[in-house]
């Protein structure tokens, strides 16, 4: 058994927050974005996230360490968009696989430091793999509903790729999430098993989709139980669902799979809807308040925040996560 | 005397069970019944399909599995493995087109071929748990646990074929013997999820005359409940009209057949197959002499089973069932029809509705903005409600669409002379944002309405916008956008067109954007319209109201005032914010050129009362909106009445209400009162308004300043602006009033004493209704008689509840005047207590409750406005000038302090 698969037998593992947020409060202008490496580069680079990892590591590392102080056992790396589909707005294909491995190396570092120095509490980087901005199961054009912007074996490529780097990197897991269409999902999960096929080896991999709107529905359409039999397929670490959500909204959606699955369940919520200035508002308080309701109800595995949410809402999430025993995980 | 080898109930051997998903997900248990799945879809199956299909014509193909789903099957089999048909790209552009109806691919889909490549295709575009149809060991044991291996990893379940190297299982053993072997396989080799194992056991025909036929049937059955029994959680399929290929041409036998087969199969473990609703009898239902011949055929129950059959067959009539769509709706009404169809995305009877409703419509436009609209404003609400989720709405923009594209043709043969669109709309979704589903859908919608669409797609820069705007010279820009930067990607084109001194039109939509911050951020940095629209089905009546050229200037002007008290509700909420000092803000007051200005002087100066006035006389002037928004309906009068959601309790209500004023008006239940008076004025100080009777000052009204920091050029308001300063030496002048509906309270307790609640509330909200009504009625004799500063004035109802007119009429305690104080200075001046016996309350409400009180300005270029937060240096200024403590100042104004 792994680390991280005792780890989760033990306690409720914490997830980090959000690291967008935690960017913006650097107030990053265009030419910290490109750095002395990229400085002629011909695109606008500024908001491209992910190449900070090689141009400001050091702010990188510590938000990381942040979470960590704060008392995330899992951090996830700086690689949202690390896709040659999501790098080609930056014309930044050929950089994916550096992108990629710098940012799990760098997270790998800072959560080696934390495990040496509590080694009762070990601490894991997970490879973030995010949705891309195109969708395999929908049309980008409403006159033309059978047009696809995006192939499955585009993304399975480019994801493929990602993941690759990420476990070169040294990410301890991967983390699939913000999954609004699920054949993207299906695409990467696929490419993950050609990998752990071809190095024969086991990839713990987290899985976390996103209902959108009111109809409780991924954007896809899919219930939130379709969205679960679709992606089941795999051996996953955990199943649950991120983003678009408060933590309290989000909770029907946790109860709608909890009980069907016998896979991890995590969460990791916004820090409530975000207020009419796109910002999120929710104090740590807040959503720790709402947090605690899933842990009375034992829904949950894993927990974390997504956008919106800081160190501070962290470090609430795991001082209430410590006073409760995880969800059973059934063993098949 | 059946043969059946074990008589024994079955044992079925299941743990754990077989999952699938489309949209929504089908779940087996152990209470599952037999699982339905479609056929017609299959170009093996339907002649219809595969003609469709080679004739290109998806549309209508796609309208088989739609009749498919609707008529109940609970999985559709698609396959397309036909010589004369790219099978491959049959099976990718079908299932990519079936993806974007909700109604279909809410169920799995089942991918058939008999080409790896085809089913490979298949997986690949479909989000859902699929099952794959099929494999099997016919070419070998490699080849079988490589394709399984691929299905596994792509997350479908699967259909074995009992078939192996050798040929096609046709007998009792060969079936187990091949079951168990592909299972063994699979579990052990692959890892195969077991409960995602379908055995097609094979279905072969009976009654074909061949000895070595006979046991086809019985076969099956005993194969089934073998492999039930004795291979975990596995299912058991087949293609269910085989049997009965012998009988073609007689369905009263056939459909006997089927249900006999089904019947004893599904009792032996088969729980799902391939089966036409249409030819299937309900088995109590056979006849029992055609009962007993079927079942001596299928159970194989006696040497001359066959001949006995066909004898008696000849005297089965075939019978002909539609177990067709729940077609019902098409009994509703034309709108009823119209909106159902819209909400489901339905287009087959939409042509034939409209054209009806052309027929109906005086002009085909108004199919458009009557029917139609109604129905995607149902479409707006059920999706703001989450009722319906995206692709239903993109499907609903597409049957308004087709619509639209039938009306066309009718709406320009009337124009004739002038067919030109009538307007050009720039969309696009802005730079570093690629989300434009939304856009996609307002642009769909727009140009359904004859509006021409320039569109720019996702990431567009805003100098691109901008020159874009210039060179087509379009009437209204959309911007589009779902992820937070966007919003100020917004800010800075509104910034933008301002500078280059644009006029068009600015929509803002998409997930982030906000009226809020429509309102607060952008609209402030545009002189011209900007309008928050996020929802697609409101797009048409919101640009075709700002480009309306007899109409747009009115309603640019309701719209910008709308925004600016939505800001100052909005502001009020808190945030830090600029402030200027009062006397800065008295700098910036609004400046009317009193030289040029118009002054009319008022007919009938000083105080008059209106007590003889017949209710029946007000209710013409009643708003009715804000009557069913009282009961929580939402909508606008009349549309509301026909709402698909709240229509039918609208109606009910406004029934009611209607029945309720009949009976106040014959019963004289209540009682309106209004005392109104005209003056000299003048403003002094600034910001405080001289109140003259014959040259001497009768009472001063305070007004209050906006103190909110604007952009340059733009004014901080003050009511006193719309008044000529004492400087100027010219006689203005002002009215006040208050107007109230007695007797309610009264009316209400009479009901409330029977009990009667509901009446209770809907006396008091009439009477409101009426109050306001008398409001208007009186602001309207005010200008056109007794001030008659607008005597040629002719407005339909509609316009005095948009307030088109001339002139305001602010009430202390709202957002130009918030100052409830305000309102003892009217009633001194107007003596409303004696004259007509309105008092305040010690809160300054008024009592009786149903009422309104003002002013009256009457200058051309009075308008509404929110006052918006005050500092403390106004709050000093105007206690000073009112003659009141501080203290009393902070408490009546305390919503309006800015908290520095």
């Amino acid at each position: 058994m792994s680390n991280i698969h005792k780890a989760l037998q033990e306690r409720i593992l914490v997830l980090d927050g959000a690291m967008g947020t935690m960017l913006q409060a650097y107030k990053f202008t265009e030419e910290d974005f490109r750095g002395e490496r990229f400085k002629d580069y011909t695109t606008p680079l500024q908001g491209n996230n992910d190449l900070l990892s090689i141009t400001q590591p050091e702010a990188i590392k510590t938000i990381h360490g942040k979470y960590f102080e704060a008392g995330a056992d899992i951090v996830e790396t700086n690689t949202f968009s690390g896709t040659t589909i999501a790098m080609a707005d930056y014309q930044m294909e050929d950089l994916v696989y550096e992108l990629n491995y710098q940012s799990a190396k760098i997270a790998k570092e800072v959560a080696d430091e934390f495990t040496a120095k509590e080694p009762h509490k070990p601490r894991f980087v997970a490879g973030s793999m995010g949705p891309t901005n195109r969708t395999a199961s929908m049309s980008p054009d409403v006159n033309d509903p059978g047009y696809r912007a995006v192939t499955f074996d585009e993304l399975r490529i480019a994801y493929k790729q990602q993941a690759e780097a990420l476990l070169d990197g040294g990410a301890d897991l991967l983390l699939v999430e913000t999954v609004f269409d699920t054949l993207n999902a299906k695409a990467a999960l696929f490419a993950i098993e050609e990998v752990k096929d071809e190095r024969n080896i086991e990839v713990p991999t987290m899985l976390s989709g996103t209902i959108t709107d009111a109809s409780g529905r991924t954007l896809s359409g899919q219930t939130a139980e379709a969205f679960l039999i679709s992606v089941s397929h795999i051996p996953l670490l955990s199943v649950g669902f991120n983003c678009a959500l408060g933590a309290n909204l989000l909770q029907p959606h946790l109860e709608a799979i909890a009980n069907k699955t016998n896979f991890a369940i995590s969460a990791h919520p916004n820090a409530g809807l975000p207020n009419a200035f796109g910002e999120y508002d929710e104090t740590p308080e807040e959503m720790g308040e709402q947090i605690e309701e899933y842990l009375k109800k034992n829904l949950i595995n894993i927990i974390g925040g997504c956008c919106g949410t800081s160190p501070e809402h962290i470090r609430v999430i795991a001082s209430i996560a410590a006073k409760y025993k995880p969800r059973l995980v059934g063993g098949f | 005397m059946s043969e059946t080898k074990n008589q024994q109930p079955i044992t079925i051997n299941q743990k754990r069970y077989m999952k699938l998903s489309g949209l929504e997900p089908l779940v087996l248990n152990k209470n599952s019944n037999f699982i339905n799945v479609g056929e017609r879809t299959n170009v093996a199956g339907s002649r219809k399909f595969l003609r469709l299909i080679k004739e290109e014509k998806f549309d209508e193909a796609l309208d088989i599995a739609r009749h498919q789903v609707d008529g109940g099957a609970q999985i559709i089999d698609i396959n397309f493995d036909d010589g004369l048909i790219d099978g491959k790209e049959a099976m990718v552009r079908f299932l990519n087109l079936i993806a974007a109806e909700p109604d279909i691919c809410r169920v799995p889909i089942m991918i058939d071929s008999s080409k790896w490549e085809i089913i490979e295709a298949g997986l690949q575009v479909v989000q859902g748990k699929c099952v794959v149809n099929s494999i099997s060991l016919k070419e070998g044991e490699e080849k079988f646990i490589w394709e399984a291996k691929q299905i596994k990893r792509y997350g479908a379940a699967v259909i074995v074929m009992a078939f192996d190297e050798v040929g096609q299982a046709d007998n009792y053993e060969r079936r187990i013997e091949i079951s168990q072997r592909s299972y063994d396989v699979l579990v052990n080799k692959v890892g195969f999820p077991s409960e995602d194992i379908i055995f097609d056991l094979n279905i072969f025909p009976v009654a074909t005359g061949m000895d070595e036929h006979k046991r086809n049937a019985i076969d099956f059955i005993e194969a089934t409940k073998w492999v039930r029994e004795n291979l975990p959680n596995v299912s058991v399929s087949g293609g269910v009209s085989n049997v009965s290929f012998s009988f073609r041409g007689n369905n009263g036998v056939r459909e006997a057949m089927h249900s006999v087969f089904l019947y004893h199969a599904i009792k032996n473990g088969m729980n799902m197959g391939i089966v036409n609703p249409a030819l299937l009898e309900v088995y109590d239902d056979i006849p029992k002499d055609l009962l007993e011949h079927v079942e001596d055929v299928i159970l194989d129950r006696r040497e001359d089973a066959t001949e006995r059959l066909l004898d008696f067959a000849e005297t089965v009539k075939g019978s002909k069932k539609e177990a067709g769509a729940d077609l019902s709706w098409r009994e509703n009404s034309l709108q009823e029809k119209i909106t159902h169809a819209l909400v489901k995305g339905i287009d087959a009877f939409i042509i034939e509705d409209v054209e009806q409703a052309r027929q109906e419509a005086d002009a085909p436009i108004e199919v458009i903005e009557g029917h139609l609209m109604i129905g995607m404003n149902v479409v707006g609400d059920l999706f703001g409600a989450g009722k319906m989720f995206l692709p239903q709405v993109v499907k609903s923009a597409r049957v308004m669409k087709k619509a639209v594209a039938y009306l066309n043709p009718f709406i320009e043969a009337e124009k004739s002379d002038k067919s030109e669109p009538v307007g050009k709309i720039l969309m696009a979704t802005v730079k570093g944002d690629v989300h434009d589903i939304g856009k996609n859908i307002v642009s769909v919608v727009l140009a359904c309405n004859n509006y021409e669409i320039v569109d720019l797609g996702v990431m567009v820069p805003p100098e691109k916008i901008i020159q874009t705007a210039i060179d087509e010279r379009v009437d209204a820009i959309g911007l589009s956008g779902l992820i937070t930067p966007s919003l100020d990607e917004m800010v800075y084109l509104a910034k933008e067109m301002q500078r280059q001194n644009f006029e068009v039109p600015l929509l803002i939509g998409g997930a982030t954007t906000s009226k809020a911050h429509t309102a607060v951020k952008i609209d402030t940095q545009y002189n011209n319209a900007v309008v928050h629209v996020n929802d697609a089905s409101r797009a048409v009546t919101v640009v075709g109201d700002l480009l309306n050229k007899k109409t747009n200037n009115d309603y640019v002007a309701k719209l910008k005032k709308d925004y600016d008290e939505f800001r100052t509700k909005f502001l009020k909420r808190g945030k830090e914010k600029s402030y200027i000092s009062i006397d800065e803000a008295r700098k910036r007051k609004y400046k009317i050129d009193w030289e040029t200005s118009e002054i009319i002087k008022p007919r009938e100066l000083g105080i008059q009362t209106l007590e003889q006035l017949s209710l029946k006389e007000l209710v013409p002037f009643i708003d009715w909106s804000p009557f069913f928004r009282s009961w929580d309906l939402h909508g606008k009068f009349p549309a509301i009445l026909t709402d698909k959601v709240v229509g039918e309790q609208a109606s009910i209500m406004y029934k009611e209400a209607q029945v309720m004023i009949d009976e106040i008006i014959a019963k004289q239940l209540l009682k309106p009162k209004a005392i109104f008076g005209l003056f000299e004025a003048n403003s002094i100080h600034n910001d405080d308004i001289s109140v003259q009777k014959k040259g001497k000052e009768v009472a001063v009204f305070r007004t209050l300043r906006q103190q909110l920091k604007k952009r340059e050029g733009i004014p901080n308001l003050a009511l006193a602006d719309f008044i000529a300063p004492k400087e100027t030496e010219k006689t203005d002048y002002v009215g006040a009033f208050c107007v109230a509906i007695f007797g309610a309270q009264e009316l209400a307790d009479s009901y409330k004493a029977k009990e009667d609640d509901y009446n209770a509330i809907m006396a008091q909200a009439i009477a409101d209704r009426f109050a306001e009504a008398f409001a208007e009625y009186l602001h309207k004799q005010i200008r056109i008689k007794h001030w008659g500063y607008a005597e040629d004035e002719f407005l339909t109802n509609e316009d005095l509840i948009k307030e088109t007119y001339k002139g305001i009429r602010p009430a202390p305690g709202y957002p130009a005047c918030p100052d409830h104080l305000e309102k003892e200075t009217i009633w001194s001046l107007l003596d409303v207590e004696n004259q007509i016996g309105v008092s305040l309350t010690e809160s300054l409400a008024m009592w009786p409750a149903a009422a309104v009180s003002g002013y009256y300005f009457a200058n051309k270029e009075a308008k509404y406005f929110g006052l918006g937060k005050i500092t403390d240096d106004q709050i000093t200024d105007y206690s000073e000038r009112k003659g009141i403590t501080k203290e009393k100042a902070r408490k009546w104004l305390h919503p309006n302090i800015a908290d520095q």
